[in-house]
């Protein structure tokens, strides 16, 4: 278990170098930094003298084994833009990025396990057909326009919801959290809402035919034989027999619900890395693209490994090959 | 006579399809007394385990029970409603099915399944029952079942698993087994030790046994009674010995020249020509009437009853008493 959790952690370091390196190679493709930089009028030997300051004079590989060496310490260098370390940037919007996407995540895994469940179970209820046709739109219709549409809706005609920003949040420590105030939480509904639907829809739907599955097994044929409840057969049983796909969803998910959070929080002005990244790409502030760019592949990365070690959780047999491998 | 475990009268099972209506099972009755066990043989098909699973209340739509009745230990259990089945199921009919290794869920101990299943039935603390699975464990011949109760059904083989579902099926004191073809996905030198093990639960506990298969050298070790199907009836019922030899039906003694023998064997196994009919084409008369040697014209119209022939029952009007000239 030890050995198997600890060669996926090295492959997890082998996908980060190799995102290092596509990460480290946007500096050399986007042009020149110090042009970035300095206005039209800065002389030869001032551009020279920021050049070398910067480090830009070195080796290629040279200046990746410090940027690497940087990243692993989570330094990224200083923002074009902002003249502000990009640590300090993201680490200041990340508790709302990881905020809405977390909320996101168990909005859509609550409401779509229980739709699963339901609609699996009860096939011809007006209930299923209506969830079934709420998943086709949250699969059909793009993030943005959803977004948009409950603006229009909530926000310019009820006036219910705020259309943008976090509301009110709360310091503690370097953490930011809108959860404990009012404004904070009516905030976050709209754009958790739009940002979980998607990954709503596409767990419904996974949970649906999992459970419809399972429920043809011959072991819930023989739990039902042995008389348990249907409550046990079908929250016990087999429930917990589709849980095993709809994790590895859910975890992959995670990572692309952070991705996906970049048009939510353009949306809804909502003060996330998304919108740091949004705006970097806008001012061609590479650092924050590549420092962003490796945040979201070391979510990923992490993400992936928890996964991997939660299966062996809920599935014995994994556990036994796992050891066995050894 | 005391009352039979189980009496099943005139059962008739139907499916729905796009095609119309087909009954699984047309007219089946017979009973099986305290202690007994009953073999039911047949080709596939035939509807062995369809009645094996209306009697425990099992038959998925679009299959329903359309008419007869079905009673255990005299009580009426085909038209309970399903909280009240649900009871029975496990509690006083325990089933085993053809694969054990699907048939248990693979992601619960073994030991937390049997121990799920008893506090379901029986009112007993958990260590209570757990104790009781222990025990059953070791009854069902489990090697160290203090040990084994904690592991998953993947670290055990196909014959420990049947005997896993064996001490499933049994955990609650039954009055019923129903054994639906428990061998058939095992290996032979296993088969002898799950069949011996079933015949000797269900004499010690003076459990009933319906055993469906259509293996006929487990039913001749195994069944006091032997029921033989043909396309959804029971063509013939009687004591083993005298079914196995001296079968009445045309089809039961099809059926017993297909068993090879050991003695001196140089000719070739007997083979009933043709193959059973589907359930949409029956034949008009007698079901098996267009394979059988012996028909005659009332063979071809008249659907022959089970009627008693000493010891057997037998469906064929080869052994009615009514002259067969009389009634063409």
């Amino acid at each position: 278990m030890l050995a198997f959790t600890l060669r996926r952690a090295i492959q997890a370091i082998g996908v980060m170098i190799a995102v290092g390196i596509i990460a480290f190679s946007m500096f050399r493709f986007a042009g020149d930094p110090v042009n970035q930089m300095v206005g039209m009028d800065t002389s030869g030997a001032e551009r020279a003298a920021i050049r070398k300051s910067l480090g830009l004079d070195d080796p290629v590989i040279v200046q990746f084994g410090r940027y690497i060496g940087n990243a692993a310490q989570f330094k990224f260098g200083v923002s074009y833009q902002f003249r502000l370390p990009v640590t300090n940037l993201l680490m200041e919007r990340m508790p709302a990025t990881l905020e809405l996407a977390i909320v996101a995540t168990i909005f859509a895994m609550l409401s779509g396990i229980l739709m699963g469940v339901y609609s699996a179970l009860r096939r011809d209820s007006w209930l299923t057909h209506i969830f079934q046709a709420v998943s086709l739109i949250g699969i059909s219709l793009p993030t943005f326009l959803i977004g948009v549409l409950m603006i229009y809706l909530f926000s310019v005609t009820l006036g219910w919801l705020p259309s943008f920003g976090r509301g009110d949040v709360v310091h503690i420590g370097w953490w930011t959290t809108g959860l404990l105030t009012l404004s904070g939480l009516k905030a976050l509904i709209m754009p958790a809402i739009t940002l979980g639907l998607f990954q709503m829809t596409l767990i419904m739907r996974l949970v649906r035919a999992e459970m419809l599955e399972v429920m043809r097994t011959d072991y819930i044929r023989f739990a039902r034989a042995r008389g348990l409840t249907t409550r046990a057969i079908h929250f016990g049983h087999a429930l917990r027999n589709t849980m095993v796909p709809v994790i590895t969803v859910a975890g992959l998910q995670f990572g692309s619900v952070i991705a996906f959070a970049i048009i939510t929080e353009t949306v809804f002005q909502w003060p996330g890395m998304g919108l740091l990244f949004v705006q970097a790409v806008q001012n061609v502030d590479i650092p924050i693209m590549a420092a962003y760019l490796m945040m979201v592949s070391l979510i990923f990365v992490t993400i992936n490994l928890v996964v991997d070690i939660l299966y062996t959780i809920v599935d014995p047999r994994l556990r036994s090959t796992v050891s066995r491998a050894h | 006579m005391t009352e039979p475990v189980l009496s099943v009268r005139n059962l008739k099972v139907e499916f729905a399809s796009r095609r119309g209506t087909l009954r699984a099972i047309d007219g089946v009755s017979f009973d099986i007394a305290k202690g007994e066990v009953l073999g039911v043989v047949g080709e596939s098909g035939a509807g062995k385990s369809v009645t094996g699973l209306s009697v425990i209340g099992l038959i998925d739509p679009p299959g329903r029970i359309a008419g007869g009745e079905i009673r255990l230990a005299g009580l009426r259990i085909d038209d309970l409603p399903p909280e009240e089945m649900r009871r029975v199921r496990g509690k006083r009919i325990g089933m085993i099915f053809q694969d054990p290794l699907t048939s248990l869920n693979p992601l619960y101990k073994v030991g937390d399944q049997i121990v799920e299943t008893i506090r379901t039935h029986l009112n007993l603390s958990e260590q209570a029952a757990r104790r009781r699975a222990i025990d059953l464990l070791a009854e069902v011949g489990i090697p160290a079942p203090e040990k084994r109760i904690d592991g998953y059904p993947h670290e055990f083989s196909g014959g420990m698993r049947q005997r896993v579902v064996i001490a499933l099926a049994i955990c609650a004191e039954p009055e019923l087994i129903i054994a639906d073809e428990p061998t058939t996905a095992l290996d032979v030198s296993v088969q002898a030790q799950i069949i011996s093990l079933i015949k000797r639960l269900g004499r010690d506990h003076g459990t009933a046994v319906m055993l469906v298969t259509h293996d006929m050298g487990v039913i001749a070790e195994t069944s006091d009674r032997v029921a033989v199907m043909y396309a959804g009836r029971v063509a013939e019922i009687g004591p083993v010995q005298d079914v196995v030899k001296n079968p009445l039906h045309p089809y039961a003694k099809g059926l017993m020249g297909a068993i090879p023998t050991l003695a001196g064997d140089d000719k070739r196994l007997v083979q009933i020509p043709g193959s059973m009919p589907r359930l949409s084409a029956i034949p008009r008369g007698c079901s098996f009437n267009p394979r059988c040697a012996f028909a005659f014209d009332r063979c071809r119209v008249d659907r022959p009853e089970p009627l008693p022939h000493g010891a057997q029952s037998v469906a064929c009007h080869l052994y009615d008493t009514v002259p067969a000239e009389t009634a063409a």
